[in-house]
């Protein structure tokens, strides 16, 4: 009866969650416009541009596209989880927390919506990137789907964790700021990290989005700066972690 | 069994205490209305019964549950209706009711009919499709409605159903309360700072102040307690002559004479002005005959010696009240000087606020 309703739950929260984005023209085309113009200013900006630590046979674009798929996670996924501050300024929280549901299955509900929407938009994103050039592997197709469900699931139990220190919306700026900005540029979406000074490159090796990123790469360029195994156990620990504290801190985040 | 058991209840912020030391019964399929001012711990006491809020102290249960042990029972037996509206804009009404109607397990033939059911009882059925968004202040609250009662709930809470309505709206919405409850047998909740609202539709009445419950009893019976009506007969001659054979009458509680008027405290004031007016018009030429029965909104100034509004200004540093400064002005209408000279005038002023809200009402119904 109760994995019925938490089902059925997990099920409305998704709905909703489509529904929302599908109404939204102006999010659909900002979600998906912002990663791709990164891409076409990146990739043609820099299209004659060689580092070090590629083999010459990986063309930038080829490099960029991951790093794009990974940065569109990151934001997308993140928002998804602060959403839920959104919902208590709409009030629209107290009608969710007030319903016989566990809160477990509110946070599986609200991360199968972001990583049903996220993942629309990466592919979206890979689609418009091939007239620009792109040549993905196909037979990588269903490891790089892996990865960014994954990644999606990472970053909503990031957003998640950073929803319950806050109180309302206010605090999105610093959060884009001071934590999404340089999650993504030390990452190695862009460029290699090991162009980085060593302190920066620290961090890139603990940011979970460095391993997604570089597993994408494996999957859909081959080649990738760690062996694959230890990306996949990057992305696992990462989501592992984001989720753990997410959905510990979510519990006792109050409708009121 | 009583739909709501209150023990003890306590409920602290860090040094604020919100609810204190409360217990209280709510019998099943009724209408109770807890009155008090903003701030006085109406809506804390909702929330820790529809379990948003855990109790600091003290015990609470609601359909049989314990609020803090079961909180799953409880919020599968109850619907809350919040203060602020808490729908999502974005979604369509039969969207928003979808999306509740599976939080609470409903299959889809089921929504499907309570849906309709739901929106037909709003007068909603038209606009279903709509989004939410663009609904009037009224038809959100009626969607609210449709949707708390949607699951079928034991006990409906309703914080503040009418706050922000204008005067017909809240009207319309405290006839489908009350349908609401005749027709399902819901036993409803609610709190108000609209003392005419809880006269008309609760069935009982408890009066909160600082987090306590000051009184609780059927409305009739909390303004029985005041006394009887005051009837003010104005007269174009001496009123003395008059109160004198006003007196006479057995029935008559009191009589007082000021303002060039006769003031008469009686009981069943509807029944006994045509005897009044009779006997005072023989003696002089008459100018007005007013009526005043007494309001929860006195009963509440005779409680905790402050009128609504005064109780919702305590903390706000202002130099008079809007009653003195009412006072001087002299808009204060004197229609019942029935007790000591210092209350009367803590009444006329609780009065030209229920004669304001009055004035509201009519301006919107024109």
């Amino acid at each position: 009866m109760s994995y019925r309703r938490d089902a059925l739950a997990i099920y409305a929260l998704w709905r909703r969650d489509l529904l929302r984005f599908a109404r939204s023209r102006g999010r659909i085309v900002g979600t998906v416009a912002t990663p791709l113009f990164v891409l076409a200013f990146l990739g043609f900006g820099f299209s004659g541009a060689r580092f070090a630590s590629i083999p010459e046979s990986v063309g930038y674009l080829q490099y960029l596209v991951p790093g794009v798929l990974g940065f569109t996670m990151l934001f997308s996924a993140s928002f998804s989880g602060l959403a839920v501050l959104s919902d208590r300024e709409a009030g629209f929280l107290k009608e969710i927390f007030v319903a016989p549901v566990s809160r477990t299955a509110i946070v599986l509900g609200r991360t199968a919506g972001a990583t049903t929407t996220s993942l629309a938009q990466a592919v979206a994103v890979t689609g418009l990137a091939v007239p620009l050039g792109f040549r993905p592997n196909p037979l990588g197709i269903p490891l790089a789907l892996a990865v960014l469900v994954a990644l999606s699931v990472t970053f909503i139990g990031l957003g998640l964790a950073l929803a319950s220190q806050f109180h309302d919306s206010q605090g999105y700026g610093l959060v884009v700021n001071f934590l999404l900005f340089p999650l993504a540029f030390l990452s190695g979406a862009f460029y290699p990290l090991a162009n980085l000074p060593l302190p920066l490159r620290a961090i890139g090796y603990v940011n979970p989005l460095t391993y997604g990123i570089d597993a994408l790469r494996a999957a859909l360029i081959g080649y990738s700066a760690f062996p694959l195994w230890l990306d996949l156990v990057g992305v696992a620990v990462g989501a592992t972690v984001t989720v753990a504290v997410g959905t510990a801190l979510f519990e006792r985040v109050e409708a009121v | 069994m009583a739909a709501i058991e209150v023990e003890g209840l306590t409920k602290r912020y860090e040094d604020v205490v919100a609810v204190d030391d409360l217990s209280v019964a709510v019998e099943d399929g009724e209408i109770f209305g807890l009155l008090g001012p903003n701030g006085a711990g109406k809506s804390t006491l909702i929330n820790v019964l529809c379990t948003l809020l855990a109790p600091s102290d003290g015990t609470a249960s609601v359909a049989g549950h314990d609020v803090r042990s079961a909180a799953g029972a409880v919020r599968s037996s109850i619907g809350v209706v919040f203060q602020e509206p808490a729908l999502d804009e974005e979604l369509t009404g039969a969207e928003n009711l979808a999306f509740h109607g599976r939080l609470y397990g409903m299959s889809r033939p089921q929504l499907r009919e309570r849906i309709d059911e739901a929106l037909d009882l709003v007068d909603l059925a038209e606009r279903r499709d709509e989004r939410v968004g663009g609904y009037s202040g009224g038809m959100k609250r009626r969607l609210e409605l449709a949707r708390g009662l949607l699951h079928r709930p034991e006990v409906l809470f309703l914080d503040e159903p009418t706050v922000g309505l204008d005067a017909r709206t809240r009207r319309d919405t405290r006839e489908y309360v009350r349908q609401l409850n005749e027709e399902t047998g819901t036993t409803v909740v609610l709190t108000t700072h609209y003392m005419d609202e809880a006269d008309a539709l609760c069935d009982r009445v408890g009066i909160l102040d600082r987090g306590e419950l000051v009184a609780l009893d059927h409305p009739a019976a909390l303004k029985a307690s005041l006394g009887g009506d005051a009837v003010r007969i104005a007269v174009d001659a001496d009123p003395d002559p008059v109160a004198e054979r006003l007196r006479q009458f057995a029935w008559v509680d009191r009589v007082a004479v000021g303002d060039e008027a006769v003031h008469v405290v009686v009981d069943e004031s509807d029944r006994r002005v045509p005897a009044l007016v009779d006997a005072a018009a023989e003696l002089a030429p008459l100018t007005a005959v007013s009526v005043d029965r007494p309001s929860l909104e006195q009963v509440f100034l005779s409680l905790t010696g402050r009128a609504i509004g005064e109780a919702e200004a305590a903390g706000a540093a202002s130099g008079s009240s809007a009653g003195d400064r009412e006072r001087e002005s002299g808009v204060v209408r004197s229609a019942g000087d029935r007790d000591a000279a210092s209350s009367a005038s803590r009444r006329g002023d609780a009065e030209s606020r229920l004669d304001e809200q009055d004035a509201v009402d009519e301006g919107a119904d024109a």
